[in-house]
Formats: C-alpha cells, sequence, structure tokens
C-alpha cells in the first residue's frame, strides 16, 4: 500500500498508518491520517458488506484495482458478481447500471472521469434522474454515479471538464463534491444509502491527500447527511464559499489574509444539489461579503447559482459589496503548463478577490 | 565481376590509402517479391494479393519511417519519466508497421483520424519528431502550439488525436462524407481500437457508412489489450474485422508493413471504386502499457512482451527481409539509425529548450473567423483578449 506509506511518512511522528487494524482497546480516541483515495475505498467496502444488493461497475475498477486504485483490494475480496469490469462503453454500462437500479439493485456505476460521462448522459438524467417524477413515484433508481471531476495536471481540453453546474442543473439528481477524506467516506456511504440518483464528483488531485479522520468517521456507520455545507473555518470578515479541492486553496488563502488581519469564514459546500443555501446566507449575514471559488467555468456555474440564491433571499440586504466569483478561465483547458497553471484558479486569485471585495 | 563492399574496403585498408567507399548500388538487389500472410476476409470473394512487390528505396523509406516513429516514442518515454512530459502520453511503440503501411498505400490527399496513439499518424502525416516532442513537453514551437499536448496534434488531412474513445469512429465516416459530397476521390482511414471496437457510435458510423456507401476505411488497430483489458473479457468477439456485419472486412498482419500495405491498397480501391466502407483488422502489440502511467505487466507477461518483440518486431522483420534478399547492407541500415538518432536529440533539445507559449496565447482560438472577444479570466476584475 504505497500510498499509504507515503502519507505516514509524509506526517510525521504523530501520523499512524491507515492499516494498522484497531482490534486492541484504545484508552483515548485516535484519530488516523486517511487519504481520500482509502476513504473512498473503505466506504465502498464496508457499504459492499453491508448491503449485498450493492455491487460496483466500471472500467478497470476490477482486475486493475481501478485506473486510480480507488476500488484497490475489492474484487479480490468480493469477486467477480460484486465487481464487474465493463467494456470502454459508457452510454451502454450507464444504461444497464439504471437498468440494474430500477429492478432491485443498489449499483456504483464508476466513469474513469467524468468527462467520460457525457457518452451516457442520456442515461443519467433521462433514465436515472427523471423516472422517479415520471412514474409518479411508483420508480426509484438507487444509483450512485463516480468518478473524477474537474481539472487534473496536463490532460488537456477534453479531460478537464467541471460537471458540477451541468448536473447540478438537474432536478432529480443529487450532486455530491467531496473535499476530505471524512468528506469522501461519509459522503460516499450516504450516496450510496440513498434511494434517488446521487452523482459523486470526486477530484484526481486529491485522491493522495492525507486527511485526519476522527475516531468518529472511523465507524462502519459514520455517514455525512447530503444537503449540508460545513464551515471548516470560522472567521467575521467575508465568506469564503467553495467545494472540492479549491477548499484548500480557500483554506491557504484565509491563512495568508489572517496575518493581514482579515478573517475567512470558508464553507465547504460538500453538497452541489441540494445547494445549502442557509448555511450560506447565516453566514453572509455575519459577515457581509460573499467570494465564491469553485474551478470550473464562469457562465451559469455553481458561483452563479449561489449568487443569484442570495440575491433571491434575505442575506441580500447583508452585502456590503456585490458576490464575486472565482472560476475557471472562460476558455478549453490548455495543455502547456504555464497557461493550465493560469487557466484555474490560484490562491492568490482568491486572495486578491478577497481584498478586492473588502475593498482593502 | 561486382564485389561487394566490404571487399572493397578490404582492399582500402590494405593498400593504406584512404578510400571513399563507393558503394556500387548495382551490388544490391532493387526490388524483390515478397510473400505476404493471407489475409481472412468476410463478405468478400478475394482478398489482397498474396505477394507484395517493395524496392530498394521503398523498403530503406519504410525502415526510416518506423524507426524514427521508435525512437521518437523511446525519446517520449524518457522525457515522461524525466517529467518534462507531463500528463498522459500514450505510446505507439511496436505499431510502427501500421503507421507506415497505411501512409504507404494511400495519398497525400486522402484523410486519416486516429485516437489518442496518435505520435506515430501525426508523424506519417507529415509533422516533423520536433513539432510533435515540442507538443508533447507544452512549448510554442510544438505543432499546436502546446495548447493540445499529446492527444490532441493536427495537421492538414489528419484530424487527431482523440481523447475521448470511440469519437473519432464518427468523425471519420464524416470525412469520408465530405469527400462523397465534393466528390474528390479521397477516402477517409479513420482508425479505433480493440477497446473502442465495442463502442455504439462505432455501429452507428458502420450503418450510415454503408447505407450511403461512404468512402471510410475503418481500421482496428487490434493490440490486445484495452487499457488493462484483454479483448476476450471485453468483448463477445474479438473478429473485429467481422464485426461491421454488412460491412465487409478483411484480417491483416498488422506487424508486416508490407501486408498492411497491400491491404490499405486493397481496402482504398474498395472504397474509390464505390463500393461503400470496408473494415481492416490490423493484428499488432503495443510494447508499452496503455499510458506512462500504466507499467503494461499487471495484466499481461513480460515474456509475452518479449517473445513478440524477438519474433515479429516490425522494423527488424523488414530489416531481416531486406539484408537477406541483398536490399541493403548493414552499414546502410546504421548510417539511417545514426541519423534518425540525431534527428531525434536535436528535436529533444529543441523540445526541451524551446520557450512554453507566452501568456498572450491563453483565450486565443475560441472562435474562426471571429472579431476579437473578451474573455473572463478567473475573476471579475481580470479580462483577458481573444483573437481567431
Amino acid at each position: 500500500m504505497a500510498s499509504s506509506l507515503r502519507c505516514f511518512l509524509r506526517t510525521g511522528k504523530n501520523a499512524v498508518s491507515a492499516l494498522q487494524r484497531r482490534e486492541f482497546h484504545r484508552t483515548l480516541p485516535v484519530a488516523v491520517q486517511v487519504t481520500v483515495r482509502d476513504a473512498l475505498n473503505q466506504a465502498m467496502d464496508e457499504e459492499l458488506e453491508r448491503d449485498e444488493r450493492v455491487f460496483l461497475l466500471g472500467e478497470e475498477v476490477a482486475q486493475y484495482d481501478g485506473a486510480y486504485k480507488v476500488s484497490r483490494g475489492l474484487w479480490k475480496k468480493y469477486g467477480d458478481k460484486r465487481i464487474i469490469d465493463t467494456p470502454i462503453t459508457e452510454m451502454g454500462f450507464a444504461g444497464i447500471a439504471v437498468g440494474a437500479a430500477m429492478a432491485g439493485l443498489r449499483p456504483i456505476c464508476e466513469f474513469m472521469t467524468f468527462n467520460f460521462s457525457m457518452q451516457a448522459i442520456d442515461q443519467v438524467i433521462n433514465s436515472a434522474a427523471k423516472t422517479y417524477y415520471m412514474s409518479a413515484g411508483q420508480q426509484s433508481v438507487p444509483i450512485v454515479f463516480r468518478g473524477p471531476n474537474g481539472a487534473s495536471a496536463g490532460v488537456a481540453a477534453q479531460h478537464s471538464q467541471c460537471f458540477a453546474a451541468w448536473y447540478g442543473h438537474c432536478p432529480g439528481l443529487k450532486v455530491v463534491s467531496p473535499w476530505s477524506a471524512e468528506d469522501a467516506k461519509g459522503l460516499l456511504k450516504s450516496a450510496i444509502r440513498d434511494d434517488n440518483p446521487v452523482v459523486f464528483l470526486e477530484n484526481e488531485l486529491m485522491y493522495g491527500v492525507p486527511f485526519e479522520m476522527s475516531e468518529e468517521s472511523q465507524s462502519k456507520d459514520f455517514t455525512i447527511p447530503i444537503g449540508k455545507a460545513k464551515v471548516e473555518r470560522q472567521g467575521n470578515h467575508i465568506t469564503l464559499v467553495t467545494h472540492s479541492r479549491y477548499v484548500s486553496h480557500c483554506l491557504d488563502a484565509a491563512a495568508v489574509l489572517a496575518k493581514e488581519g482579515i478573517e475567512c469564514e470558508v464553507i465547504n459546500l460538500r453538497t452541489i444539489r441540494p445547494l445549502d443555501v442557509e448555511s450560506i446566507e447565516t453566514s453572509v449575514m455575519k459577515t457581509n461579503h460573499l467570494v465564491t471559488v469553485e474551478g470550473g467555468w464562469p457562465q451559469y456555474g455553481v458561483g452563479a447559482e449561489i449568487c443569484a440564491r442570495i440575491m433571491e433571499g434575505p442575506a441580500f440586504n447583508y452585502l456590503d459589496a456585490p458576490v464575486t466569483r472565482v472560476t475557471g478561465v472562460d476558455i478549453p483547458m490548455p495543455y502547456a503548463k504555464i497557461l493550465e497553471d493560469n487557466s484555474v484558479p490560484q490562491i492568490k486569485d482568491v486572495i486578491f478577490s478577497v481584498k478586492k471585495t473588502l475593498n482593502v | 565481376m561486382l564485389r561487394c563492399p566490404c571487399q572493397v574496403r578490404h582492399c582500402a585498408r590494405v593498400l593504406g590509402a584512404r578510400v571513399v567507399v563507393s558503394r556500387s548500388f548495382a551490388d544490391f538487389t532493387p526490388q524483390a517479391s515478397f510473400d505476404i500472410k493471407k489475409c481472412d476476409v468476410h463478405r468478400l470473394e478475394e482478398g489482397p494479393p498474396l505477394k507484395a512487390e517493395l524496392t530498394r528505396e521503398q523498403g530503406l523509406q519504410y525502415y526510416r519511417i518506423m524507426q524514427t516513429v521508435r525512437r521518437m516514442e523511446l525519446k517520449a518515454d524518457q522525457l515522461y519519466k524525466q517529467k518534462i512530459i507531463r500528463g498522459f502520453c500514450h505510446l505507439y511503440d511496436g505499431q510502427e508497421a501500421c503507421a507506415a503501411g497505411i501512409e504507404a498505400a494511400i495519398n497525400p490527399s486522402d484523410h486519416l483520424i486516429t485516437a489518442y496513439r496518435a505520435h506515430g499518424y501525426t508523424y506519417t502525416r507529415g509533422v516533423s519528431v520536433k513539432e510533435i516532442l515540442a507538443e508533447l513537453t507544452g512549448r510554442k514551437g510544438g505543432v499546436a502550439k502546446g495548447k493540445g499536448g499529446s492527444m490532441h496534434m493536427y495537421a492538414p488531412r489528419f484530424y487527431g488525436g482523440n481523447g475521448i474513445v470511440g469519437a473519432q469512429v464518427p468523425l471519420g465516416a464524416g470525412i469520408a462524407l465530405a469527400c462523397q459530397y465534393q466528390g474528390n476521390d479521397q477516402v477517409c482511414v479513420t482508425l479505433y481500437g480493440d477497446g473502442a471496437a465495442n463502442q455504439g457510435q462505432l455501429f452507428e458510423s458502420f450503418n450510415m457508412a454503408a447505407l450511403w456507401k461512404l468512402p471510410c476505411i475503418f481500421i482496428c488497430e487490434n493490440n490486445q489489450y484495452g487499457m488493462g483489458t484483454s479483448m476476450e473479457r471485453a468483448s463477445a468477439s474479438t473478429d473485429y474485422y467481422k464485426r461491421g456485419d454488412f460491412v465487409p472486412g478483411i484480417r491483416v498482419d498488422g506487424m508486416d508493413v508490407l501486408c498492411v500495405r497491400e491491404a490499405t491498397k486493397f481496402a482504398a480501391d474498395h472504397c474509390r471504386s464505390g463500393k461503400g466502407p470496408i473494415i481492416m483488422e490490423l493484428q499488432t502489440y503495443r510494447y508499452h502499457g496503455h499510458s506512462m502511467s500504466d507499467p503494461g505487466v499487471s495484466y499481461r507477461t513480460r515474456e509475452e512482451i518479449q517473445e513478440v518483440r524477438s519474433k515479429s518486431d516490425p522494423i527488424s522483420m523488414l530489416k531481416e527481409r531486406m539484408l537477406s534478399n541483398n536490399m541493403a547492407s548493414i552499414e546502410e541500415f546504421k548510417e539511417i539509425d545514426v541519423a534518425i538518432r540525431k534527428e531525434v536529440e536535436d528535436a529533444a533539445q529543441f523540445a526541451t529548450s524551446d520557450p512554453e507559449p507566452p501568456l498572450e496565447e491563453l483565450c486565443n482560438h475560441i472562435f474562426h473567423n471571429n472579431p476579437p472577444l473578451e474573455v473572463r479570466g478567473t475573476n471579475p476584475w481580470v479580462t483577458l483578449k481573444s483573437v481567431s
């Protein structure tokens, strides 16, 4: 387990390998360092064990241990019936997964990246999302579509798109975007247990990042509710709302800004749809300033939706400045490193936007 | 009596004189006929010929092309491991006979489209090693100015370089439609792999191409593995040349450049005569894993890779054929190798020293033939410029 070893080495003397078995009694609660990848793996492992209707299908998920090793070890443990390698035919296997969900199973359908989900998007929207409504409640579709979303590193235009806004647009879908290992584990377990179609947007660059996981989160019944944002950092001067990898950017920006006396409140959305507007409003009514941060393109995006919702609700009257959206640049993703780096929000962009919004 | 070159050089040494060995080309066989493997056919009365003619010049040219692609890919491997190339990199070594054989059989005015394992075709379609490597390293001298990367290289009559598995096949059928529409007697070579062979959009393309008799040569480069999945685990039928059902097909030894050339000629004639599309399955092999992040040995054995290398390497096979028929000398091949090595080295040198594209390039090329427009940056205070 090279990645666990790496996280052990990286995190220093207090780190405990995620592989350590918790078979002996500990007198004090112990937090462990777990990578997002391992957290997702644990979530699927636990849910596969808990409910035999749950199964995983997708490209390279079984014998290859997963294109990004997220499903490592699962095929060995659960076999061909529960972990299924598919041909490279997204429209087909997504449709097959939806059909299986309609007939009583609880599939986890992996897209190697969400870019490839475009080949299958008709099945996700028209067959999965809308069916419960069209059938007036007779036919539910308890399915999870998961995989990495958004920009990676050097994978160029066709492999770097963020689909949060696309899926977030559709009624009938729940759309989740975890950041930390706890988010990943708790939200994936909730998604699998949810009786509705859930689009679960992971992030490839976060897979190897270790996070401390509380003892509570190590329980097999640990879930995080879908539709509830989390305040990752308290602050009084300005609210930063973000999701996925950009939570890290915002926390880093907040640390820098704190040195200048600007205290940011950082909200990790955790769920794109349904959007937890109340958490954002509560924060804005305290701080009077709002910056949204996302990797996706600006037009018709997550930040645009937040702006509209704030404007439509009570928090509007508490704003001392217009909301600022920090987004990806409105272009297809270029390949060259210097261009790619300038196509997505950097920490300095967040800092700059905060200061401009605060007019300092 | 004609002396062979080695005899001439020996004489020169003995005489103690520095003699420029003038190789008499009459020493070499100028042309030979080679037996090539018979192609299995589907819905065809007959297949490509069983013999291929090869001239000395052609042989050396095919050798040069294949060896250049081979060395270029190995250089890309090296640069990737040095982290000078990043992102995706899908290497073509082992499959050179396919690209070289196809190009030898079509005209420069014909069209070609493939998927992401595209560096070989980018070269055979006319892009220099220098521009390919510089694109891989993301520099402004790259064929796509560094904006496209490994999977998105283009040239006239070469439509990439496509990242989404299978998507290039309807595109290829569409290019063929344009050829037919314009009445220019051109064909489109549309390539895909054994992994893509199960994609629904292929069958949609086969149907329309057959209905409308589009001049499209669909070519399945079957290298036996779709990423980490062997063909038996992905396809209910691995007779990829038959998968077009009503579309005729031939199965070809993709490791033999002559076999590929003859089959492609046959296929091009079929299309140009208005008979509609045809499918070619090239049985080939990739030495590298699926991409640079796949070691390529978790789903196949090192012995298997080694066996193909020693028994079926396309470059070795051509070289041995020519040597055993006295069509060229070992020294000639060595000279070609040295020249190619230098070309690739120089290209790599350029690719590592050329600057990255300037930031002014960031937003250009959104629209064609459009007045300049403004593009939103990462925040509302940054407005960038985009020109066509």
